[in-house]
């Protein structure tokens, strides 16, 4: 693999060629913000957050999809895009049903800690309180859409690490609909197979297990991460 | 079949041509006000008269000025009867004999027809589109042979680099350069993809242009296919647009009848097939990952460019898209050369534009003119004006993309660059003419809905920063705004665009954006003081303190 | 001169003042330091002209609120926007999910669905404020200087605020401080 040089926020920087904006500057310390970027499957840079500003050229660009190139000038930080990210969080809460006080991640949750990194201290846009409903008729776990980012990492380990392709996406716009098998309560979705892996890589408080109250919805990721690292070096296949 | 098959059969065509021809209009917009009754009562009363050596009655596509249809042309007289009902079927024909009758007639010298210059729509109208035999008459499938028996792909591509055609789906980019990305691309399967998604409200170009000329589009393709080293195709046509999904499989199934299509085309190593897709009325479709999507039998959402298409594209493979109208341009090109076609348009908008004529307009319709043609030229001379003597305030191309351009403008060539200055951009043809009734405040809100609704949801700027727009200029149109609300929406066109994933989000702003910038004062007409904090402070620097009591 | 300091409390449930109070030994430095003119802890039945600071809690929920609201503004320099439910309107306003105009539809479902003794709606006009059309947070009513985010803030954020605007300075909240919730 060649290695290519570059700068992120003026840090001179080796990477391998094929690695991606945001796994370069994570691995020098530099922290850009996304959400719908989730370890172990393909991005596939839908929430904006992660742009950046690459010099010479016009439009801003997801780190999460944009591979490294040679003698990249990139800026992570740059007033324009603070702006922009916390445009994207406001626009955020005020899509959904997004009350902290009550929420069973509250505390542990990506949005929350995303809005006050970005130093979002309120949402200047006018709230829309749409009516979503709540499926709890699975038998372990339950789906709030109200608190649902549409960031698609649910689907994506159900389909590319399980491989059970119960979770998918309906609707256009903002009626987009996270669904189970063809728009089915959950708990009547024959194809799932009751990993949990969708539960573990939401971002926010709309997947949980049942029977968690506030603030008491933890996730455990090392589980996604032991088991796509686990495929990716072959670990379960005998010699 | 060889050369002079398809010479024989143009020869054949035309010497079972009759005396006279009646022409009628078979593509949609007639054919919604009865244009088939009308095609069969001219087939009986041509019947009842014996005339049937003398008259052929030819169902034809689109015949442009689309506001007067049901149309029917006869020929030699060159006579165009206008909202030709059943009834006028016999006057019709006993005025081939010379017979006085008082039926409606368009002029066909008028502005309207005169200053069209056809090339994508020249056989609309002529030929019959479900007859491959017709499009060979009008030299179909000439230029095909002659790219596969006399040039390589290089040839090819470099060709039409030098006819400076650039695509008509809207953003312009070079096709040449395209179709050389694509060719130096490696990968052993290649695709090339139509794009015939057309969306854009009062946009109808590529429907009629399939619908009048199929094969134009199929021999275009066929081109582009051996130029890029492709074997197979795909057709992706919304299911809005059933007639031309109909005449495209009758096309697709006479062209493989005669080998123009399939195994070894014209005897040559070269191989191609097409295959329709139909959309199921995204609007999202029609940008081109998006597209692929569909056509992969995914849910159809964009994804980040790069990679582009010409490198992975379909299942992964290097993939040409063009749109309909960019395609309809290939066959003439190589038939008659790229040099012809540099000639046409100004420096940097080769050839001719298709446009359609819509709005507060006399003459609705599909025009067809060079680049660089005042946009005053077609509204005024050809669209001939507002109705009962209306003025124009404004002209919308681009669709739900592009944005107003204001009557003092109305001198602006019609060219990407002069569009694009303008704050608005070519789109795909669509041209949506306002007069002084138009509320512009009104076109942004109704731009930004379609927008709102049409967005996949996939990125958030879209799928949310729409719906606050479209809040935001709701509010304004209900005279609930203020100026804070303005600078919201202003703030929010910014981030939009720039921050979108795809097209659609990326340019749902522009026609709030050009609203606001030439007609600023109809939303600050409907702005209301704003009664946020009396006291005026200025949250940066409003202190409690004592001393500044 | 001492600041005129007022706190307000609308559509919520006082756990914003509760917080407060939890300021401690800060209370006894805040009270050598403002003047409290108008607080739901002090007997005040009007709120006051002149006052330079104002924490107000709670969303804004019936026509009691709204009054007072605009007369604060008028009233006021600088105004707090206190706690989640006057930043985001939080629980109070988890009712508009019924619909745009939702006061009837969540009075009948309290007094007369879910009641278990004399289903009625209590109406007692000039007494009981009628409920708003729908519940909206401050700064969607009156402009609104700086916010407070929390449920409730922590009494240490509260008292970081409150410090920084009493020294003078434009207050700088960063990270945890903006938590939600």
């Amino acid at each position: 693999m060649a290695a290519k040089t570059l700068t992120i926020d003026g840090k001179q920087i080796t990477a391998e060629e094929g690695a991606t904006v945001l796994q370069v500057a994570r691995e020098a310390g530099v922290n850009i913000p996304t959400l719908c970027h989730l370890e172990g499957v393909y991005d596939v840079g839908a929430c904006r957050l992660c742009l950046v500003e690459v010099a010479g050229v016009a439009k801003l660009l997801p780190a999460c999809t944009t591979k490294v190139a040679e003698g990249m000038d990139i800026k992570t930080d740059s007033e324009r895009l603070r702006k922009y990210r916390r445009m994207t969080l406001e626009l955020l809460f005020a899509e959904r049903n997004h009350v902290c006080a009550v929420c069973v991640s509250n505390g542990h949750c990506e949005l929350q800690t995303l809005a006050y990194s970005q130093g979002m201290e309120h949402v200047r846009y006018d709230y829309t309180f749409p009516k979503w409903n709540v499926d709890t008729t699975h038998r372990l776990f339950g789906m709030d859409h109200n608190r649902c980012v549409l960031c698609s990492r649910c689907v994506r380990v159900c389909w590319h690490i399980e491989g059970a392709g119960t979770k998918n996406v309906s609707g256009r716009g903002s009626l987009s609909k996270i669904i189970t098998d063809l728009n089915q309560p959950w708990g009547q979705a024959a194809s799932c197979t009751e990993c949990g892996k969708c539960v573990m890589a939401c971002p926010t408080g709309a997947l949980f297990n049942k029977g968690v109250t506030v603030g008491e919805m933890e996730r455990d990721r090392d589980k996604l991460e032991f088991i796509v690292t686990a495929r990716e070096k072959k670990q379960w296949i005998a010699e | 079949m060889l050369h002079n098959d398809l010479l024989q059969i143009k020869e054949k065509e035309l010497a079972g041509r009759k005396p006279f021809t009646l022409r009628c209009c078979m593509a949609a917009g007639c054919m919604s006000s009865d244009s088939k009754g009308v095609k069969q009562q001219l087939e009986q009363a041509v019947a009842e008269a014996g005339l049937q050596d003398q008259v052929e009655v030819r169902g034809v596509g689109c015949m442009k000025l689309c506001c007067q249809g049901p149309l029917v042309q006869a020929d030699p007289t060159g006579v165009l009867y206008e909202k030709v009902s059943p009834q006028d079927a016999a006057p019709i024909i006993a005025a081939l004999n010379g017979a006085q009758n008082n039926l409606a007639k368009s002029d066909p010298n008028a502005p309207f027809f005169a200053k069209q210059h056809s090339i994508v729509l020249a056989n609309s109208g002529i030929i019959d589109p479900e007859r491959i035999e017709s499009y060979i008459a009008a030299d179909g499938y000439l230029a095909l042979h002659e790219v596969l028996n006399e040039m390589t792909p290089k040839d090819v591509v470099e060709a039409m680099v030098k006819s400076g055609l650039r695509g008509r789906g809207g953003a312009g980019f070079p096709t040449g350069l395209k179709w050389g990305t694509v060719a130096k691309s490696a990968g052993a399967k290649k695709y090339v993809i139509c794009n015939a998604d057309e969306g854009d409200p009062g946009a109808f170009m590529d429907r009629s242009v399939l619908e009048s000329d199929p094969h134009a589009v199929l021999e275009g393709m066929a081109i582009a296919a051996y130029a890029v080293g492709a074997d197979q195709g795909f057709m992706y046509v919304r299911a809005e647009y059933p007639l031309a999904i109909s005449r495209l499989q009758i096309a697709i199934k006479q062209a493989k009848q005669m080998g123009l299509l399939g195994a070894g085309i014209f005897e040559s190593p070269f191989n191609f097939n097409v295959d329709i897709r139909i959309g199921a009325g995204a609007f999202v479709c029609g940008e081109e990952t998006a597209l692929m999507a569909s056509v992969e039998g995914k849910r159809g959402t964009p994804r980040p460019r790069p990679p582009f298409p010409a490198e992975s594209g379909l299942f992964g493979c290097p993939t040409l898209l063009n749109n309909v109208e960019t395609f309809a341009n290939v066959a003439p090109i190589y038939r008659k050369g790229a040099e012809w076609f540099a000639g046409i348009g100004t420096e940097k908008s080769k050839g001719t534009k298709v446009f359609a004529l819509a709005g507060k307009i006399k003459n609705t319709g599909l025009i067809e003119v060079p680049m660089g043609t005042p946009m005053r030229t077609i509204v005024e001379d050809m669209g001939g004006g507002a109705p009962d003597g209306g003025k124009i305030k404004a002209v919308q191309t681009g669709g739900p993309s592009g944005g107003c351009i204001p009557s003092q403008h109305l001198d602006t060539p019609v060219d990407y660059e002069s569009l694009g200055k303008l704050g608005s951009i070519m789109g795909s043809g669509g041209m949506i003419v306002m007069d002084e009734t138009t509320g512009m405040v009104d076109v942004a809100r109704f731009f930004m809905e379609f927008c709102m609704e049409e967005s996949c949801g996939k990125c958030i700027p879209c799928r949310a920063g729409t719906v606050q727009m479209h809040n935001i200029l709701d509010k304004i149109l209900q005279r609930k705004a203020t100026a804070r609300d303005l600078a919201k929406l202003e703030e929010l066109c910014d981030m939009v665009k720039n921050t979108s994933l795809c097209g659609l989000g990326q340019t749902a702003p522009n026609p709030t954006l050009s609203t606001l910038r030439f007609f600023r004062n109809e939303y600050e007409e409907l702005l209301q003081p704003d009664k946020f904090g009396p006291r005026g402070t200025d949250a940066a620097t409003a202190q409690p303190t004592a001393a500044t009591q | 001169m001492k600041i005129r300091l007022a706190t307000v409390w609308l559509g919520g449930c006082s756990g914003c003042h509760m917080s407060f109070l939890d300021l401690d030994e800060f209370l006894i430095d805040l009270a050598d330091a403002v003047d409290l003119v108008y607080s739901p802890v002090v007997d005040v039945k009007d709120y006051p002209e002149n006052v330079d600071l104002c924490l107000i809690e709670g969303a804004v929920c019936n026509e009691d609120n709204l009054e007072i609201l605009h007369k604060i503004r008028a009233r006021t320099k600088v105004l707090v926007s206190f706690g989640d439910c006057a930043v985001t309107g939080n629980v109070p306003a988890m009712r508009n999910q019924f619909g745009i105009d939702n006061a009837e539809n969540v009075l009948q479902r309290a007094y007369v669905e879910n009641a278990q003794n004399n289903p009625s709606v209590p109406k007692a006009d000039g007494i009981v404020p009628q409920l708003l059309a729908n519940v909206v947070p401050v700064h969607e009513v009156v402009h609104v200087e700086y916010f407070l985010p929390g449920c409730p803030p922590p009494a240490a954020r509260i008292k970081s605020l409150v410090a920084q605007l009493l020294a003078g300075t434009a207050p700088k909240q960063e990270g945890e401080q903006l938590k939600f919730g």
